[in-house]
């Protein structure tokens, strides 16, 4: 691996010699497990393992249920009560896939985040940041197209709702959607190909992860100062690094276990609660459900697209100006995938010159408000399409592009940022003085 | 103190009264019914799912179906666990299935499920405990689902004992009021009443336990792994945490050295 300097594999005896020579699998693997690594990472760094492992997690439970599946409109939704009923433990790795795409996506918004406030997507991590954004996007679709095969009545008029979205693109807007559909309307062509999909993105995503650990793999991992790694020889990087094995090894496994024993009470004591109850109906063409709610990870971006109505002067300027091209329909789609491109890309709309937020007194305030943005975004996508909520969403959605749009790259001039330690190894060291002044405190407190 | 008091108070205040606002929109009044299957280590009550599954054959099967639920798990442990020979008897006794083979009828067994049963346009309830949730606040937030359940059951529950009486007709069809249904008018006429099954056992029979008993019974049907469910959570939760502190212990440990290295250069 290229970056920083540090001990590579050494082939020893013959036949290790002999596999290095030709292919050198043992020292990718070795160079891979033993990248150094900031001493200093906080917890918000553990997300990846967890995220590596949803993906696995997923991939197992899925095969397992695709063999019991059946891709037919009269037979899919009895086949999943045959999965509950009749299948060997079937209804508990059937709940631990349900409840593992919940784990995975409260995982990488958590990643994401931790992105956005430790300025992780900046130079020299563009690449990384991007991919993961295109991973986000194919995790998105991959959990659509899983929730429509149970085929009950959320499946249905969710997939009809969201490929509505892509109808609504101008002129070509029906031809797609018919395509995509496999027909006039959802219908058995457009559940099986939405298996068949739904089987195949989680590989590329596979793919992806692989590209996107290459990627920082190759410019070092980001911490929490945003201070890089020192690489001028392999000492001094050895000060501010630890190997990735088994230091963070053994930390990530260890969170992962505490997210594991929680993610368990939840499979074991209330699987449905972060489900939606009519998806116990079979899917009707001919009853539309009084709400059409998506899965909760989709909620911010769902308020989004709803917030822009055609009472909205925004809308109705772009309505004006295109010559009614864009509808209130169309400037939805666009604001929501807009949502997403705006965030990907961070890395030029971000100024300032200071790369972790720690050091950045102004933009914590806006980072903080963009959470709090998110999570108000996430109830408001589940409430009913009416006052006072669509106003709420339209302030909400604003302060979304106005953070990534104005905000970042404003602050980046204005704000005057705090002093950075000048090495990860000064602020480890700073941190452990202050653990050890703190433990010696408690420690004098029994005399007292 | 006085200050925290007032203010916890309060919160407490408002919140109730939220809650209260949100019962008294369209969404219908459900009671919570403390059912012995609820909480982490809740089960079946083996009694109250077989009374609750002879309200379903004398009363409900009329019009309902459950289509999705086979016979033969009238015999699982953790469920209605009957002997083998009685679920037999109760196949062959109460439903006639349609046979592709004999290309004719004939009694149910064991093999076979409960019929669909599409006569009065009535709803198949195998899923119905689940379909439906009976607690959806404060603010549509959901988090009341946290402490009393989904509510699936005491949806069911409160349906069957929510007629007010009322009736009215509209285009032909006769509605009733009840006040645990969305919009407070529902199509299906009052099915229970007091006394109206006769119990083996004793067991009270005014129209709370009649209903109670079968929407216990519908919630196994709809779940019938609950028990199992919950088994392999606990053990999942109880190994992972063990997991937990074991590695914590190991974590520790191996990052030891290189802490003590950091707090002497500090010095």
């Amino acid at each position: 691996m290229a970056g920083i300097p540090h001990d590579h594999y050494e082939p020893k005896t013959g036949i290790e010699k002999w596999l290095h020579s030709r292919l050198p699998i043992v020292g990718l693997m070795y160079d891979t497990l033993m990248i150094p690594t900031p001493k200093n990472l906080n917890w918000m760094w553990i997300w990846g393992i967890v995220l590596t492992f949803c993906l696995v997690l997923q991939i197992v439970t899925g095969i397992i249920l695709a063999m019991h599946y059946t891709p037919h409109v009269d037979m899919a939704f009895a086949s999943i009560e045959h999965i509950m009923r009749n299948v060997n433990g079937g209804h508990f790795i059937r709940y631990v896939h349900m409840n593992g795409a919940s784990l995975f996506f409260i995982a990488v918004y958590l990643h994401i985040f931790r992105g956005l406030y430790y300025g992780s997507y900046k130079a020299p991590r563009e690449i990384t940041w991007i991919i993961g954004m295109l991973i986000y996007l194919l995790m998105m679709a991959t959990g659509f197209l899983g929730y429509v095969l149970p085929w009950g009545q959320m499946s249905f008029w969710g997939a009809t709702v969201i490929t509505g979205l892509f109808g609504a693109i101008p002129f070509v807007g029906e031809p797609i959607q018919t395509w995509l559909l496999g027909g006039p309307a959802v219908d058995n062509a457009t559940l099986n190909r939405f298996f068949s999909l739904h089987y195949l993105l989680p590989f590329v995503i596979a793919a992806l992860v692989a590209v996107h650990i290459w990627a920082f793999h190759t410019t070092g991992n980001n911490n929490p100062t945003g201070v890089e790694v020192r690489r001028g020889s392999k000492a001094e990087a050895e000060k501010d690094t630890v190997p990735f094995w088994p230091y963070f090894v053994m930390k990530d496994l260890f969170a992962l276990a505490v997210i594991l024993a929680v993610f368990f009470a939840i499979v074991g004591f209330m699987p449905n609660y972060l489900g939606h109850p009519d998806n116990y109906i079979e899917a009707n063409p001919l009853v539309t459900p009084a709400h059409i709610v998506p899965e909760w990870y989709y909620l911010p971006f769902y308020a989004i697209l709803r917030a822009f109505t055609s009472e909205v002067w925004v809308v109705q300027f772009a309505s004006f100006v295109t010559g009614g091209i864009i509808d209130a329909k169309f400037f939805g789609v666009l604001a929501m995938f807009g949502a997403i491109l705006v965030m990907a890309l961070a890395p030029w709309l971000d100024t300032s010159s200071v790369r972790s937020g720690k050091y950045r007194p102004m933009f914590k305030w806006w980072f903080w408000l963009l959470v709090i943005d998110f999570l108000a975004l996430m109830w408001l996508g589940a409430m009913p399409a009416e006052e006072p909520y669509a106003s709420f969403s339209l302030i909400a959605s604003a302060y979304w592009f106005a953070y990534f749009l104005v905000i970042l790259p404003l602050l980046g001039v204005i704000e005057k940022p705090q002093a950075q330690p000048e090495t990860i190894e000064a602020d480890f060291n700073a941190a452990m003085a202050k653990k050890a002044a703190k433990e010696a405190g408690t420690a004098q407190q029994p005399a007292e | 103190m006085t200050i925290k008091t007032l203010t916890l108070a309060a919160v407490t205040a408002l919140g109730l009264g939220a809650t209260g606002a949100m019962a008294a929109g369209d969404a219908g009044h459900i009671e919570d019914v403390d059912f012995s299957f609820e909480g982490p280590f809740g089960s079946f009550d083996t009694m109250q799912l077989q009374r609750g599954l002879q309200v379903y054959t004398e009363v409900c099967a009329g019009c309902h179906g459950l289509q999705y639920v086979p016979l033969r798990t009238l015999a699982d442990e953790g469920g209605p666990h009957l002997p083998e020979d009685q679920v037999r008897a109760y196949a062959e006794q109460n439903f006639e299935v349609f046979d592709a083979e004999l290309d004719d009828f004939r009694p149910a067994r064991p093999t076979d499920h409960f019929p669909a049963n599409t006569a009065a346009g009535a709803p198949d309830l195998s899923m119905m405990a689940k379909a439906r949730a009976g607690f959806h606040g404060p603010y549509g937030s959901g988090l009341n689902q946290l402490f009393k359940g989904m509510g699936g059951a005491e949806y069911i529950s409160a349906i069957l004992t929510g007629y007010t009486g009322e009736e009215k007709e509209e285009a032909g069809t006769i509605f009733y009021e009840n006040t645990a249904f969305p919009g407070g008018w529902i199509s299906m006429a009052p099915p229970l009443d007091d006394d109206l099954v006769e119990y083996a056992d004793g067991h009270s029979t005014d129209l709370h336990s009649l209903s109670e008993d079968v929407s216990a019974f519908l919630m196994w049907a709809a779940e019938p792994k609950m028990m199992a469910r919950k088994q392999a959570g606990l053990t999942g939760v109880l190994f992972l945490v063990l997991l937990s502190a074991l590695l914590y212990l190991t974590n520790k440990r191996i990052w030891a050295p290189v802490k003590k290295k950091a707090k002497q250069a500090a010095k």
